[in-house]
């Protein structure tokens, strides 16, 4: 399947306008705020549309594979502030909603969706947000999107804001504190800290790159491998669990087990409650799924 | 018993008058009149009480009595919107946020700070001298709009090309809800817990409640950066040395164009030594590490030298860095000589389609018989045209509003968009179906009922519903410190 208009009508009828529906993906974190109840399963369309270098941006069927995308994005030497599971696609990354560990860089995953083709509870088809890099013409509708989890619409295809790939990049790593390494670099695109050791990882022109790796050798760091972080996630509380390893100034920890689900307000979990019975009256997108009852 | 007075006797500003007090509940004449108005060409209705909360409560208390006695609402900042998000429709409580105005925290290793909505831009980035950090959206109208205004339009400025508009750096945000009630979307730090409500609020243009205290997200400053101005004998070169700019892989912090009209006019102003003599300048602002810039510096050399660029000037000190920044700036107090009234459009367009928009443009001004200058951020294709004219012309005002409209038509034909930074307000929701169809209007209505579903928060705004209000009968005088 491609994802031409063709391909968006097609997946248009396939999620008609009633019964408990959702779109598998890559199933790659399909636990992540509770399974679908046993909703019906969809696809979205799969493949690249339309990929203009100048323009910097890509429009790609939510249902394309992630690595398909950025290995295709790469020739080009562009890629997409995103990343997910071996196998995970478009969609299914920006429905869990996680910014990429190098957000300090790509900006958050939110800033990477620009416009998205969706089918609505009530079946009919919609578009959120503009082609545009840069658009305030109505309500931002690609923000509320990701992170969803498939609640409020599911989306079939997407335009996203591409990047530049760095020319060089480079994992440091040393026993000194995270606000010593972020005083001695520049907009790093990585700061992890395992309670012992700081890891950065430094990215940009190769003679900047050089330069502010000699300058954090003096503080005891030294290249390393990319890091292995263990498969749990867990929102910072101020105090890093055992194992742990914070993602410095995102709130995430990664740790070896899931964290339970942060405590959220009543008033903003009302808002949260008509939000989604305004898109979904019926209850009919993914329906055992709560974008509140996920860790971090 | 003694009479009691017409204020008091009636309740909605008795219920106000006791939240707040009688100095900050005005119903004059004077100040009813100077809230009507906003920095756009629209003309609403009038507002019905002006009120100045100090606190949220007191915010919460402006919305939970303009609800109990059938009233809307409308919050305002400094009043620098441009397309009439701020001007009221039926007599509406405006809440004027500009006493909120106190920075309440600032958190320099984490990178953060609390203020309240009516910090003014550039105070914030003036108070953070020194720090090492600042606020990065820069709209031109900074030195006196507001930080909630930013957050109710999603603000942009010259340097959102490489730092993204003001969404992307609004971390938390403190709500008051339509109904009164008060809530906090977002977080200090991580993605979002649960649907990105802070991301929907960002941009709602005051529909969905009003912000009371901001978290904002501070950028480094830049250990370098270097300003260049090239000059073009034609737009469609400066064009295309945009595209080739972005299309090689870089992102400068900033990308704006200027035509001749514009250079002419600031140049006897400011004395940057822009070429008044050629068809179109750009300025190309580059910052990060030294060998990054200087790499850069030296592509765009090359890119330029390749496009025709008669000349490439790389600012030599920190004066004529601001030289050059101060023309594009402030260009606008230079416009009075020219004519006395302008429209300023605000659209945005595919990059690579600048050349073929930007001549359109000059073709649909001329058919018109209007003045046009070009002053814009071309780097993520966000036009400006401003279109000059004496409204004491008779017949003008229907050229103008033509003219607007067609810019309006050729922006979105060409793949665009109605707005990049200026917002919807009043003065563009006619044109929503034009990029939209009712069923996208209809999932931002899904959106805006969910804040609020009574309907009070500066209803007639954005979407193109049955409500109307507001009007170009008469296009405005320059103010002085126009901005775009």
């Amino acid at each position: 399947m491609s994802a031409g208009d063709a391909c968006m009508v097609a997946f248009q009828s396939d999620v008609g306008d009633s019964g408990a529906v959702c779109v598998r993906g890559g199933g790659t974190r399909w636990e992540v705020g509770g399974g679908p109840d046993g909703a019906r399963e969809v696809s979205a369309p799969v493949g690249i549309v339309a990929l203009d270098p100048a323009e910097m941006t890509v429009m790609v069927g939510a249902g394309t594979a992630l690595s398909d995308l950025a290995g295709e994005l790469v020739i080009h030497g562009l890629e997409v502030g995103m990343k997910g599971p071996s196998g995970a696609t478009v969609g299914g990354v920006l429905m869990v909603g996680r910014s990429a560990m190098r957000r300090r860089r790509v900006g958050t995953i939110a800033d990477v969706l620009l416009q998205a083709d969706c089918v609505g509870a009530d079946g009919v088809a919609f578009t959120a947000g503009g082609p545009t890099v840069k658009n305030v013409t109505g309500y931002d509708l690609c923000r509320l999107l990701v992170g969803s989890l498939g609640t409020l619409a599911l989306v079939g295809r997407v335009i996203l804001r591409t990047r530049p790939v760095p020319a060089r990049s480079l994992w440091l790593v040393g026993e000194a504190e995270p606000e010593r390494v972020l005083d001695a670099t520049y907009r790093p695109s990585c700061v992890l800290w395992d309670g012992v050791r700081t890891s950065v990882l430094l990215e940009g022109h190769g003679e900047d790159v050089d330069e502010t790796a000699g300058r954090l050798a003096l503080l005891g760091l030294t290249a390393t491998e990319p890091p292995v972080l263990p498969p749990g996630r867990g929102r910072w509380t101020g105090r890093l669990p055992s194992g742990g390893v914070l993602e410095v100034g995102s709130g995430v920890v990664h740790q070896a087990d899931d964290g339970g689900p942060p405590t959220v307000p009543d008033g903003v979990r009302r808002l949260a409650g008509r939000m989604r019975a305004s898109f979904d009256p019926s209850g009919r997108l993914n329906p055992g799924r709560d974008p509140y009852r996920v860790a971090a | 018993m003694r009479r009691m007075s017409g204020r008091t006797r009636d309740p909605l500003l008795s219920a106000l008058i006791s939240a707040l007090d009688a100095q900050r509940v005005q119903t004059g004449d004077g100040a009813r009149r100077l809230y009507s108005r906003d920095a756009s060409v629209i003309r609403g209705g009038r507002v019905g009480v002006v009120c100045f909360p100090e606190t949220t409560e007191e915010v919460s208390a402006c919305v939970v009595a303009a609800l109990a006695h059938g009233r809307d609402f409308v919050a305002r900042g400094a009043g620098t919107g441009l397309a009439g998000g701020a001007v009221p429709c039926d007599e509406p409580v405006m809440v004027v946020l500009t006493r909120m105005d106190r920075i309440l925290e600032v958190d320099v290793s984490r990178r953060l700070a609390w203020v309240e909505p009516g910090v003014v831009n550039l105070d914030l980035s003036r108070h953070l001298s020194g720090t090492g950090l600042h606020f990065a959206p820069d709209p031109s109208s900074q030195q006196s709009c507001t930080i909630g205004g930013n957050v109710a339009n999603n603000s942009g400025g010259p340097h959102c090309l490489l730092y993204g508009v003001t969404s992307a750096h609004v971390l938390a945000v403190e709500v008051v809800l339509p109904d009164g009630e008060v809530v906090v979307l977002g977080e200090e730090e991580g993605d979002s817990v649960g649907y990105d409500l802070r991301g929907a609020f960002v941009g709602g243009e005051g529909t969905l409640g009003i912000a009371t205290r901001i978290c904002v997200r501070l950028t480094e400053d830049p250990p370098d950066v270097a300003t260049l101005l090239l000059d073009f004998m034609s737009v469609g070169a400066a064009a295309e040395t945009v595209s080739a700019i972005i299309a090689a892989g870089m992102i400068p912090a900033a990308l704006e164009m200027m035509d001749q009209r514009v250079v002419e006019a600031v140049e006897p102003f400011v004395n940057a030594g822009y070429p008044t003599d050629a068809a179109a300048v750009l300025i190309v602002e580059l910052d990060g590490q030294p060998s990054g810039v200087a790499d850069e510096i030296r592509q765009i050399k090359e890119l330029a030298r390749v496009h025709g660029a008669r000349s490439v000037r790389v600012a030599a000190e920190e004066g004529e860095r601001e030289r050059i920044w101060k023309g594009r700036k402030s260009a606008f107090g230079a416009i009075a000589v020219i004519k006395p009234d302008y429209y300023l459009n605000d659209t945005v367009i595919p990059r690579t389609k600048l050349a073929e928009v930007v001549q359109r443009i000059y073709e649909i001004v001329e058919e018109q018989d209007l003045i046009v200058m070009n002053v814009f951020h071309a780097g993520d294709g966000n036009l400006h045209p401003l279109l000059l004219f004496d409204a004491r012309e008779a017949g003008v005002m229907e050229r103008v509003l033509a003219a607007g409209e067609e810019i309006v038509r050729v922006s979105v034909a060409a793949g665009g968009v109605l707005s990049g930074e200026h917002g919807i307000g009043l003065e563009k929701k006619r044109f929503m179906s034009l990029q939209f169809s009712p069923a996208d209007l209809e999932a931002q209505q899904r959106l805006r009922s969910a804040f609020d579903p009574v309907g009070r928060a500066n209803p007639a705004k954005v979407l193109p519903t049955g409500a109307s209000c507001g009007h170009v009968t008469s296009l405005g005088r320059l103010p002085d410190g126009a901005w775009v």
